[in-house]
């Protein structure tokens, strides 16, 4: 059986000046999948993310996301994905339900459906009755999952998440890879950019890029074997060294 | 002391490195002098007023001819009652209204004293306060025209109220470069230590919280003197605004002004958490009050009594009234030593309060 | 030697520390592992001297930091949590500044940070914003060992920094433990545990096991299996319903479980997924992760 391809990526270039912050990136990923995007500091991530999530214009190469070129379809692919970042997440002055409305406008959702799905979306991390509370209440566990919550509100086919658990508590962490699980489940897409190796390992397959280039693309299980490693940390050390 | 050069030289660092605010610190007091200088010219001419002539004889007739010669008014309407003049005024048309008293030019010839009403649009109290200084002072020429004929005084001149309203945003601008460069800077300075992380360290290395403040402090002294001067010395040479006071004492009062602001911007520091919140709260407590309480604009005595209350306790106030006394009337200490002890006194304050929130741990 | 007493701190409410008491040996590296939150920067905090604790009592070497706090101030290098460094500085410019604060040179110590500071020496008319992560870790820890403390202490060193420059960064950590340099460190990462001597595990202001971390694992009671699947979310969710399920968490591409049961085989767990109609099950006994420890030891917590 064919899966569905969510994400197409062929000979991805992205240059600034002489510089090749990507170079001739090969891959796809399917519906439901959970992705890796992982690298170093400098090694390209960022730059690819941001033109999967259409805020940049690859330099030749085709990238279709949600079925749309993302050279030539920009708004429509912003439209379809969702993004939730450690660094921000929600508007800490505003309550849980007013960061929750202001979203789902931005991505232009009726009120009904809003109402319905975010009912239904916090009744399930058991917020619903504190939806009046300030996010700034929340401790940051409740902030990472309530974040997440917003990013799949819309119900985008993909979600990106950029380095989604790095400092939480392991079991906030679980609760929050379980949320992912069931998003995937429901077939929503999840892209993963991490360089926190452990973070790896609960992805599907992943990607780890040096340089610029994809220097590997499997599942995690299959790299540690082929890098005869212990854990994806020893894998990347291996390939970034 | 070492510890303390090196500290000083590291501020000094800082500040040369970032080149757009080193630019915004040297450049703005120029530009606010010329802008001050030049643009905002308190000058007024053909000013549109209107004229209620009950009298309607030789002398007012003379008069009213003056006032249009002079060229400071134009006359936009003549009233033929009294009930006119609010709506002169409420079309925007006129910013003065001149009464004459009816039988004008017979009081004038007989009693030597006839009784002439000028109505002021206050809603611009600047304008209005011109325009009757304007007024009166033709007026006054008339007076002495007649009284000793064959002498005709220089009105131009003496009532040339432009150039004096010039000198008087002089000490103004002064006091509110200073606050800027002193207080914002120091507080912004400070409070970025504590954001990113440094204040930290510097507190757990051997450098005394003293010698932290001192540190912080030194270069911004070096750049408001440097302010100071660049400020007199253009006022000198470019518009020849005098110091006809002593300027080593102009200088010693700048300096003392300088500390005073320094001390507010650690102050400013020791409540703000970031940067952000250093700097809104240096605009709106010290540039705001600066700006409308001080003087610098508004004239305090124009004010409702509460804001003439609130503005004794602005430190600008007593700071532009030392300048305005020492660098245009030529006054000594003798003058103003209240205004100094003032001075001293806000410093005291805000030092002590700052030494005592400026803690060697990070706990309140 | 650090010995800590029974140390609390609280915060408008928020109990940060909660009556810690441990010790940590002349020359020992040591670990606070927890998440963010969990009170290690207020530890901290109260050990270098900037904050006073609540209650309990503390001493380094010897000294109070409430009381002899220049003195305390003199022996530890400090790197906090959020990179210290002045960006618009170079680098040079930022270790000489901490040198002369500290009252010394780069020359006198120079043998103190030879290995570490060679590495970005080229590059030392640089300013240190324009550094990557690990360069800007190997300056700030150039500048926290220049005036040669007998104590380091860094918070959280590693957060944000790539698996490689951490990777680096823990070996010169281990490369100064062997000059004799006390180190107390710590990280919300788990997997950074096993490099330390020993490690507390820190949760909620608490502190729950002080221990090498191989005893910590070594004491772990009960058997984990890991387990896959063709689908591990379905998996989780039936072995959660299951009647003797004790704890079931994802891991990684597999599944931690563990039973009630003290004998259970690999093939019960593995029959009862299947009858659940998933497929490509695989069991395996495995031994516990310093993750599954901290687990178990804040659920028995908070249950």
């Amino acid at each position: 059986m064919e899966k569905e391809k969510v994400i197409i990526v062929k000979d991805l270039v992205k240059k600034f000046g002489n510089f090749i912050a990507n170079d001739h990136l090969n891959f796809h990923v399917d519906k439901g999948e959970i992705f890796g995007f992982l690298g170093a500091n400098g090694a390209g991530k960022t730059t690819a993310m941001r033109i999967l999530c259409g805020l940049s214009k690859p330099s030749s190469g085709l990238v279709e996301v949600a079925g749309f070129n993302v050279k030539t379809n920009a708004e429509d692919v912003k439209k379809r994905i969702g993004y939730m970042s450690q660094k921000f997440s929600l508007f800490e002055d505003l309550t849980i339900w007013e960061n929750m409305r202001f979203f789902s406008t931005v991505y232009g959702m009726s009120r009904s459906n809003f109402k319905a799905r975010g009912q239904l979306l916090l009744q399930k991390l058991n917020l619903f009755d504190e939806r009046n509370r300030l996010v700034s209440t929340l401790s940051l566990g409740w902030k990472q999952k309530l974040a997440f919550t917003v990013a799949i509100l819309h119900e985008p086919s993909i979600v990106f998440l950029d380095e989604p658990t790095g400092g939480v508590d392991p079991i906030t962490r679980r609760q929050f890879w379980e949320m992912i699980y069931e998003a995937a489940d429901d077939g929503i897409t999840v892209f993963v950019t991490t360089h926190y190796m452990d973070e790896a390992e609960y992805c599907n397959r992943v990607t780890i890029m040096v340089d610029g280039r994809i220097d590997a693309l499997d599942t995690p299980s299959e790299l540690k074997k082929q890098f005869k490693a212990e854990s994806m940390n020893e894998v990347f050390l291996s390939l970034a060294r | 002391m070492n510890r303390f050069i090196a500290f000083v030289k590291k501020e000094f660092l800082h500040i040369f490195r970032d080149y757009r605010t080193m630019m915004i610190l040297f450049i703005m007091p120029i530009a606010q002098i010329l802008i001050f200088g030049f643009a905002i010219t308190t000058e007024i001419q053909n000013a549109s007023i209107a004229i209620l002539d009950k009298s309607k004889d030789e002398v007012t007739r003379e008069l009213t001819q003056k006032l249009l010669a002079s060229g400071y008014f134009s006359a936009d309407q003549y009233l033929s009652s009294e009930s006119e003049i609010e709506s002169a005024f409420k079309q925007g048309r006129a910013k003065m209204v001149i009464v004459y008293e009816s039988n004008f030019g017979n009081n004038y010839e007989k009693i030597g004293a006839s009784n002439i009403q000028l109505i002021c649009d206050a809603s611009d109290p600047n304008t209005a306060r011109i325009l009757s200084q304007y007024a009166e002072g033709i007026f006054a020429s008339y007076n002495r025209t007649n009284q000793a004929i064959g002498i005709i005084p220089e009105v131009r001149m003496f009532y040339n109220e432009n150039l004096d309203g010039f000198y008087m945003s002089i000490p103004g601008i002064m006091a509110m470069i200073l606050m800027l460069v002193s207080a914002m800077m120091t507080s912004i300075s400070i409070t970025r230590e504590k954001e990113f992380g440094s204040m930290e360290v510097l507190l757990i290395s051997p450098l005394r919280p003293l010698q932290i403040i001192l540190g912080k402090v030194t270069p911004y002294i070096l750049m408001a003197v440097i302010n100071t001067i660049s400020i007199l010395a253009l006022g000198y040479w470019v518009f020849g605004v005098p110091v006809k006071g002593s300027l080593a004492l102009l200088l010693f009062e700048c300096i003392l002004f300088t500390i005073l602001a320094l001390s507010l911007g650690i102050l400013i520091s020791t409540v703000a958490k970031n940067q952000m919140v250093a700097m809104f709260v240096s605009m709106f407590a010290l540039m705001l009050p600066v700006i409308l309480l001080s003087g610098f604009i508004f004239p305090i005595d124009n004010m409702p009594v509460i804001l003439q209350w609130i503005s004794n306790i602005i430190p600008p106030k007593w700071f532009i009234i030392i300048v305005k006394t020492i660098m245009l009337k030529g006054g000594g200490l003798e003058y103003i030593w209240k205004e100094t002890l003032i001075l001293i006194a806000f410093i005291v304050v805000f030092v002590g309060l700052s030494v005592k929130k400026f803690n060697i741990r990070l706990q309140d | 030697m650090i010995e800590i007493n029974a140390i609390s701190k609280a915060f408008d409410n928020v109990q940060a520390v909660k009556e810690v008491s441990l010790q940590v040996d002349e020359g020992e590296l040591f670990g606070f592992i927890g998440p963010d939150g969990a009170g290690k920067t207020t530890l901290f905090r109260m050990l270098n001297s900037l904050i006073v604790p609540d209650a309990g009592s503390i001493s380094l070497f010897g000294l109070d930091p409430v009381k002899q706090y220049k003195k305390v101030r003199q022996i530890i290098g400090y790197m906090p949590g959020k990179f210290s460094l002045y960006t618009d500085l170079s680098i040079e410019e930022n270790l000489s500044f901490f040198a002369t604060v500290f009252g010394t040179t780069i020359e006198e110590n120079y043998h103190l940070i030879e290995d570490i500071y060679k590495q970005i020496e080229p590059f030392k008319k640089r300013l240190a914003g324009q550094l990557s992560g690990g360069m800007k870790q190997k300056l700030a820890l150039s500048c926290a060992l220049i005036h040669k403390p007998k104590l380091l202490l860094l918070d959280e060193p590693t957060t944000g920094v790539d698996a490689v420059s951490r990777r680096e960064f823990w070996d010169m950590l281990k490369a100064l433990k062997s000059k004799g340099i006390t180190i107390v460190v710590s990280t919300p990462y788990m997997d950074e545990a096993s490099l330390c001597d020993r490690v507390a595990l820190m949760q909620n202001g608490k502190v729950h096991a002080v221990e090498k971390p191989q005893v910590i694992v070594d004491q772990f009671m009960g058997n984990i299996f890991a387990v896959k699947s063709n689908n591990n979310y379905k998996s989780l969710l039936q072995l959660r319903t299951w009647e003797h399920c004790k704890n079931v968490y994802p891991f990684g591409e597999s599944l931690h479980y563990l039973d009630h049961r003290s004998k259970v085989s690999e093939k019960e767990i593995e029959n009862f997924l299947l009858e659940k109609e998933l497929a490509e099950v695989e069991v395996a006994l495995v031994t516990p992760d310093i993750e599954d420890c901290f687990i178990a030891f804040t659920q028995t917590e908070t249950d």
